[in-house]
């Protein structure tokens, strides 16, 4: 038996991390929004780390909050312990982490939900879609609801066919022993989607209270307060520390002696794994001149006694589990709470997506976060924000929101899932990104907002007080191009204790910030503006100025890929027939369907020769095309 | 995207035994086999395979030549499209007749290096090859010939693929640096970084200079020879084309037939410029005497200037030294077969160090020495091919020289005090421009480094 559940602009199935996203994103933009999710006790729950951030993933964390969306605001809200990485290094690659209280955050984020106008959340297996004339038309739920929808996302984890492995013990299963989606699984083969089998895992966990910190390193968090959302103005001080430990012979001998109970070697596993998140048994086969591996034991929350394992990622057998932790100094006595695993799962070949999200073979149907084949909660929230809108504009009539590579990681991410699609489970890296040095932490806000005051997710209060910092560091830029300072003794005294030569004549306050003992406190000390700046406009400033030519030379490479960019590929382009190109390049496209030459440029099997032959097949054909008109 | 059916020589022209001519297109053995009258229709043969028969005439049916067939179909063919080689008798009539033939039934004349170009858009060669096949038809001389090979073989692919992943090396090591913070790999120095580019720079500056070398094979010395009237120029002139057998001639362009020759001296090829004029006025009334113009002497890589063993040394010689002082001259006097009148100590202090031979065009004396001292003068006999490769084309010069600046801003960068995330981006520009020399630049190179050489994760 069925029954009409309801009636609404967008379904959202599943209510991780993408799909929330997803679905505050709709219904924020007006869409009436339904959330549906197997457990309502598992809203953006984190099955692995229980971290938010990193190079690349914190940059996306902070272009979900640019564009108006919650992962930000919430890891703020909830976490335990923030550090600002690679803070040696350039402004680009700073990269903001936090570590979270996944209890405190999953809490946050349902309450968040429950509360969003528009939107309503309700706990449901879905097993059907709706699909009416090709095209998706709404969800039916295991216990016979049907709802309605103009457009449905789909965000449903590693929970598609999941299975969880450990040793040779093997069972259908959801992470952490979740329900597992099989009949929605089959049902997309049916739908003619291609699927992919990935593998993925997660180390055991421990409990604090029997395991010996004293010989471990500690890792506390930064004095400094931060945060992730432009938003966030009261910051938690209160920190837990995570602490560092290492393996060792003895860790590697015993894997080693049991490496015929690996799962991964005995042929258990069929799931391709991701390269960047190995086991700690294919660490040591990989790696084996490796003396030692790093071991970081990290709180899962405040109100736990349980710590995370990071960098013990393994799928065997439980009792060597608790033996291999028990190798590693300052673990010699832990109690082992939870036995890690590797889970396996279907997703869908990303290649079937247009740059939107939607998918390919059934049109109205977006996809998001793990089924697209990538993995990471911060991957996972940048598809669900980018699905959330589309699926809204799409149930709206309007054109989808594409961003690209020199304007978001989530570009950067989005575009190489559906050009390339991936053939392990996808991290996004900052060595992806071609634009990295314009891609920064700190612009997010300058790249971002304006997009997300144009679709609606972005509150008027807030955009003006965006455009009021933009505006803010501009007007400084410019004072400081016209500003002169003399060598006057205190000018003279701030540059020598700042360890940097002395001025012999009056030189452009934007030329002194670009010396690299100097930054704009200094400046400012020299010559004040008439208002003191707000520091993250004194920071944008700073970056822009000094690194003036980098970014630069950045934009030019921007300019010159444009050109091919923004060369459109009709729609009528049937590769079929145009002769010349590789058989292999022929079926990549037809595969892919680029919607731009620079698309088309980015897939692999593609080379240069075909695409000068595409090139040259839109513009003839064009002109025929023309002629007949 | 139909192409369209051309043709062309592909072997030199002049009366050589055999002549071959290739025809390209996706229609090639259908359009070949309306001319072609032999035991098989070529459109029934399989590939590769060679027949004999006869050209004939598509009206009249008359015969043109006899012929060897050569079918080939795509995609094993050098442009990847089906193609057929005529083999016929050489000399300009067969080979005329039956371009006519050819063309009488639709096939095009190829623009120069549309074989190539279409093998190149058909993905058959990259960018490198491409080029360097362009080089190998206008190569001058059999050395000229070797260097274009090795390059088409990808012997500068190979060299710059290796420079490639040198730096690629590096951009890893800093991509783990910055995506993994916390992983224990050793953090790059800016001195290692510094050192890097140094060697690279190093590396590409040495395939630099390989342009030169890779130009005066391909485009040949600019020769010029210059002195009064009948000291034996001419003569000269007649010497080094006579026995070396001049490679290329009849250039036309100009209101003369001939003004320049290419001889082969010891595997250096030789340009001899305005030889049409040493011709005209050696034989009726010289006008332009010693003063050649200074035009071509500026044009000249090398100069021979030839003296009379029998004449001092008058003002105008002076003068023409003074005009010679930027050029590579080699100093020839002649007639050593008749008595001496010329100073020659006088001579050495107006010539200094540059190479003094004497020689007898008449007895035919003293031309080894003159092929000797230019080839120790261009060194090229020493130089040869042991490195392998040779850049010898402007693209090429061009993507080498920006590649090259861009490490270059590297090291400035450091210098500057910029974090090493920030001078990455002229790292990887030079990559790129590397990249582009073999017309291929793949991000995805990096990420599987990455993975390749570091144990990272969770």
């Amino acid at each position: 038996m069925s029954y009409v559940g309801g009636e609404y602009d967008v379904v959202v199935i599943g209510a991780g991390h993408a799909g929330c996203e997803a679905a505050l994103a709709a219904a924020r933009m007006g869409c009436s929004t339904l959330l549906l999710t197997l457990s309502l006790d598992t809203i953006a729950y984190m099955p692995c780390n229980p971290s938010i951030g990193g190079p690349a993933k914190g940059h996306v964390v902070r272009e979900i909050d640019a564009l108006g969306g919650e992962m930000g605001k919430v890891i703020d809200k909830t976490h335990i312990q923030m550090r600002m990485l690679n803070t040696g290094k350039g402004p680009a690659v700073y990269a903001l982490r936090a570590q979270a209280d996944k209890f405190l955050y999953q809490q946050e984020m349902k309450k968040t939900i429950e509360e969003q106008p528009n939107l309503s959340l309700h706990q449901g297996m879905v097993e059907e879609l709706i699909i009416e004339a090709g095209v998706a038309k709404g969800v039916i739920t295991r216990t016979g609801a049907r709802y309605h929808a103009k457009a449905v996302v789909l965000t449903t984890g590693t929970y598609l066919r999941g299975k969880v492995i450990v040793g040779d013990l093997a069972y259908e299963s959801g992470p952490n022993n979740q329900q597992p989606s099989v009949n929605l699984a089959l049902h997309l083969m049916d739908l003619g989607f291609d699927m992919v089998r990935f593998k993925t895992g997660t180390p055991p966990r421990i409990n604090k209270r029997t395991i010996d910190t004293s010989q471990m390193e500690i890792q506390p968090g930064d004095d400094e307060p931060r945060a992730f959302s432009y938003e966030t103005t009261s910051y938690i001080m209160d920190q837990m520390p995570c602490w560092l430990t290492y393996t060792n012979d003895d860790t590697h001998t015993y894997i080693r002696d049991n490496l015929h109970r690996a799962p991964m070697y005995s042929g258990v596993i069929e799931g391709t794994g991701p390269r960047y998140c190995p086991s700690i048994e294919d660490k040591i086969v990989r790696f084996a001149d490796k003396g030692r591996h790093q071991i970081f034991i990290e709180p899962e929350g405040r109100s736990t006694e349980e710590m995370y394992v990071q960098g013990l990622s393994t799928s065997l057998p439980e009792d060597v589990q608790l033996n291999i932790l028990r190798t590693i100094k300052g673990l010699e006595k832990t109690e082992m709470m939870r036995t890690g695993y590797a889970i396996e799962y279907d997703a869908i070949v990303p290649t079937q997506l247009w740059p939107s999200l939607e998918s390919k073979p059934v049109p109205h149907l977006f996809t998001a976060g793990q089924i697209n084949g990538t993995s990471g909660y911060e991957e996972a929230a940048g598809q669900g924000i980018m699905a959330g809108i589309n699926a809204a504009r799409k149930a709206q009539g309007k054109d989808p929101v594409i961003l690209d590579r020199s304007q978001a990681y989530i570009g950067v991410l989005i575009d190489d899932l559906v050009t390339k699609g991936t053939n392990e489970p996808y991290r996004l890296l900052t060595s992806r990104a071609e634009y990295r040095l314009l891609l920064r932490h700190d612009n997010a806000d300058m790249r971002l907002t304006p997009i997300g005051y144009d679709i609606g997710l972005i509150p008027e209060e807030r955009y003006h007080r965006f455009t009021a910092k933009k505006e803010a560091v501009q007007l400084e830029i410019k004072r400081l191009h016209e500003v002169k300072v003399k060598p006057t003794e205190e000018v003279q005294a701030i540059l020598r204790e700042m360890g940097t030569p002395e001025i012999n004549n009056a030189v452009e306050l934007a030329q002194l910030i670009k010396r690299p003992e100097l930054g704009y406190d200094e400046i400012a000390k020299m010559s004040a503006p008439p208002e003191p700046l707000m520091k993250d406009t004194a920071e944008q400033v700073e970056i822009q100025l000094k690194f003036e030519g980098y970014i630069k030379k950045s934009l030019q490479q921007v300019e010159k890929m444009k050109k091919i960019e923004e060369k459109h590929i009709p729609s009528w382009v049937d590769y079929a027939k145009i002769a010349g190109i590789s058989s292999e390049a022929r079926e990549k496209l037809q595969q892919v369907q680029p919607i731009s030459l620079g698309q088309a440029s980015r897939i692999s099997g593609v080379n240069p020769a075909d695409i000068s032959i595409l090139m040259v097949y839109i513009e003839q054909s064009g002109k025929v095309y023309t002629i007949d008109e | 995207m139909e192409t369209d059916t051309i043709t062309a020589v592909a072997t030199p022209p002049g009366e050589g035994g055999i002549a071959v001519i290739r025809v390209s297109g996706s229609d090639a053995v259908g359009k070949v086999s309306q001319i072609y009258k032999g035991k098989n229709n070529l459109r029934d043969v399989s590939s590769h395979t060679v027949h004999y028969g006869y050209m004939v005439h598509p009206e009249t049916s008359e015969r043109i030549d006899e012929v060897l067939v050569t079918v080939m179909r795509a995609p094993r063919t050098f442009t990847r499209e089906d193609v057929v080689e005529i083999s016929c008798h050489g000399g300009m009539v067969p080979v005329k007749e039956i371009l006519e033939a050819l063309q009488t039934i639709g096939i095009r004349m190829a623009e120069p290096g549309e074989f190539t170009k279409r093998a190149f858009l058909n993905g058959r060669i990259d960018l490198s090859q491409a080029e360097a096949v362009i080089d190998l038809i206008r190569a001058k001389t059999d050395r000229a010939a070797k260097v274009a090979l090795t390059q088409h073989e990808g012997k500068l692919s190979h060299l710059i693929q290796k420079l490639r992943s040198e730096i690629l090396e590096t951009l890893a090591h800093l991509a783990v640096n910055v995506d993994y913070p916390e992983y224990d790999a050793e953090e790059m120095t800016s001195q290692y970084v510094m050192e890097r580019c140094s060697y690279i720079e190093g590396e590409i500056e040495r395939l630099l200079q390989t342009a030169k070398q890779g130009k005066i094979y391909r485009e040949g010395i600019a020769t010029v020879i210059v002195g009064r009237p009948n000291v034996g120029k001419s003569s000269l002139m007649n010497a080094l084309t006579q026995e070396n057998k001049a490679i290329v001639t009849d250039i036309p362009g100009t209101t003369r037939d001939v003004i320049e020759e290419y001889v082969n001296v010891r595997g250096i090829p030789l340009r001899l410029l305005d030889t049409a004029g040493i011709r005209e006025t050696e034989d009726i009334v010289e006008k332009m005497g010693v003063e050649r113009s200074q035009q071509e002497l500026t044009r000249a890589d090398l100069v021979l200037w030839v003296l009379s063993h029998v004449e001092g040394l008058t003002e105008d010689d002076k003068r023409l030294m003074e005009q010679m002082k930027q050029n590579q001259v080699i100093v020839i006097v002649n007639k050593t077969d008749l008595p001496r009148e010329l100073d020659l100590d006088e001579l050495k202090r107006l010539i200094g160090e540059r190479p003094l031979i004497t020689t007898s065009m008449k007895e035919d004396r003293g031309l080894d020495d003159l092929e000797r001292a230019i080839e120790s003068l261009f060194q090229l006999g020493r130089v040869e091919l042991h490195e392998g490769a040779y850049v010898s084309n402007a693209r090429h010069i061009h993507l080498l020289k920006t590649a090259k600046q861009s490490v270059g801003e590297v090291k400035m960068g450091i210098e500057a005090g910029m974090p090493l995330d920030m001078v990455e981006i002229d790292m990887k520009n030079a990559w790129q421009s590397l990249g582009e020399v073999i017309g291929d630049a793949v991000a995805e190179d990096l990420i599987d480094q990455i993975f390749a050489n570091f144990c990272l994760g969770k």
